[in-house]
């Protein structure tokens, strides 16, 4: 437990150190906010949904957490390549123990940043239905972060280069954010783009949270709770796989 | 304490090693030098378990390191051609993750630290972090990290490369004088003739992934009636300059060179 618990502290520990990382991921969030939130926001509210800042607040910090946890496989494609891997590579521990370290690590620093970004919502509006539902919906967060955060090491196993990462942002970080009914409501969807919100992950990720920090969820809590386990054993089983055959 | 006997591997259609062949004795300093692209450092790497060779037979200290992986990895240190410290940790962090992945327990971990952070000169910066420290600094901090388990084997990848003289000669009296005290067996590859000269008890020269001579530096030149090494080397050799494609760690460091301006 050592090994996992050191590779663990050397994520958070970069993280904490890096200012500028903390500051820089806040762009985006803050600007899905400021503009989405309060753009939108009237029309929404005609439509007879209610506050959209209280609907996509949920969606901004499944946001922030899958973008951070998926630049944890750069992070590794870094360290791959010319860094800190080679070393832990060599060294006389299983691998599983390496990646559980590294993911767990990568999740903790997702859910740092969605810790900030939850308080970024309320201080710009938004409040939870129930404080008490607030612990809960954390540990909804935090499986969202070991499931991208697994991916993204299966993902950084996988691939050699930077720009290999730029095509999975393009064509699996950003699809997986816009599919996933952050900024939109599930129902009344066309039948296509129906089924491809029911295979994104992040879609029960972000349901879970919003059913238990405003209480409108589309599956139910125990379903998008059900569907996460699954897919995180699956993906940290996937990641263990791929990290395990990574050649230096 | 090393033995490669017959080691091929191939990547796809390409031959990097070609039936080699040598021995490494228990307490020695064995360069292993050749032109870019001669097989050298996957020849490292097979012997540090990160490949496994395509066919042929591979043992240090008497045990497989394709059978045998955590065992081999417990009695070698190694300092890659690239940096492999984490930039963003101090010193000490980065010698105490070392010790934790070894199972060193804390308290030798901290005396064994500690003395080689001494040793290398290193002690005074023990709780900067490594993005601050000079080349020269980075790679002294590499082999004391690579020490750190009190190995049988050191394996040195191109240390000095982009090392000035001074940086370079305080190396390889580092690490001749460790050879001494602590008699562990280092395995070096270098482009610098000079370097495995001066420190080196036997020199293997590969090419195109062929041992083409191996010997003292003075039966390597008595062999081909040179002065210098350099001259052995180049008769051995040839005069053709060898061409690498560009690794993904080239293309890494162009990349990182970009985001840096």
């Amino acid at each position: 437990m050592n090994v996992v618990y050191v590779l663990w502290l050397r994520e958070v520990k970069k993280y904490l150190r890096s200012r500028v990382q903390i500051v820089a991921s806040l762009g985006s969030p803050l600007m899905y906010l400021g503009v989405l939130g309060f753009g939108l926001g009237p029309v929404f509210q005609r439509a007879g949904e209610g506050k959209y800042l209280q609907f996509m607040a949920p969606g901004v910090i499944g946001m922030t957490v899958l973008f951070t946890a998926m630049f944890s496989g750069i992070a590794m494609l870094w360290d791959r390549q010319f860094g800190f891997l080679k070393e832990t590579l060599v060294a006389p521990v299983p691998r599983l123990l390496i990646m559980i370290g590294r993911t767990l690590g990568g999740a903790t620093v997702a859910v740092l940043q969605g810790t900030l970004i939850f308080v970024v919502t309320l201080i710009a509006g938004f409040r939870p239905a129930s404080l008490l539902a607030v612990p809960l919906a954390f540990l909804v967060i935090a499986l969202i972060a070991v499931i991208f955060s697994a991916l993204a090491t299966a993902i950084g196993s996988s691939i050699k280069e930077m720009q290999g990462f730029q095509m999975v942002m393009n064509f699996l970080v950003m699809p997986l954010f816009f599919l996933s009914g952050a900024i939109y409501p599930l129902e009344g969807l066309p039948r296509v783009l129906t089924a491809l919100t029911r295979i994104d992950p992040l879609t029960y990720g972000v349901d879970g949270v919003r059913g238990l920090l405003i209480g409108r969820t589309h599956f139910g809590v125990t379903l998008d709770v059900g569907v996460l386990l699954a897919v995180g054993v699956l993906f940290v089983m996937f990641g263990a796989w791929r990290f395990s055959k990574i050649e230096a | 304490m090393i033995r490669v006997q017959h080691v091929v591997k191939t990547f796809g259609k390409v031959t990097a090693v070609n039936d080699v062949s040598f021995d490494v004795r228990a307490g020695e300093i064995f360069a292993f030098l050749g032109p870019n692209g001669a097989g050298k450092t996957t020849t490292i790497k097979m012997l540090t378990t990160l490949l496994h060779p395509t066919s042929g037979a591979l043992e240090l200290d008497g045990l497989d390191p394709t059978t045998h992986q955590t065992e081999v990895r417990r009695r070698f240190g190694v300092v890659f051609q690239d940096p492999s410290l984490d930039s963003d940790l101090t010193a000490w962090e980065n010698m105490d993750i070392h010790g934790v992945l070894y199972h060193v327990p804390r308290q030798i971990r901290r005396e064994r630290s500690q003395a080689l952070l001494a040793m290398f000169e290193l002690w005074d910066r023990r709780q900067d972090l490594v993005k601050t420290f000079s080349g020269g600094m980075k790679r002294r901090l590499e082999i004391a990290r690579g020490l750190l388990h009190t190995p049988k084997v050191l394996f040195l990848d191109e240390p000095t490369l982009g090392l000035d003289p001074q940086s370079r000669n305080q190396m390889w009296t580092l690490v001749r004088n460790l050879n001494k005290a602590e008699g562990v067996t280092v395995f070096l590859t270098t482009h610098y003739m000079d370097e495995a000269d001066r420190v080196a008890d036997r020199i293997a020269v590969i090419d195109h992934g062929r041992i083409v001579a191996t010997g003292s530096s003075a039966e390597l030149k008595q062999r081909t009636g040179t002065d210098s090494l350099e001259e052995a080397f180049l008769k051995l050799t040839g005069t053709t300059i060898r061409d690498e494609s560009a690794t993904a760690a080239d293309q890494m460091r162009q990349v990182s060179r970009v985001w840096r301006r």
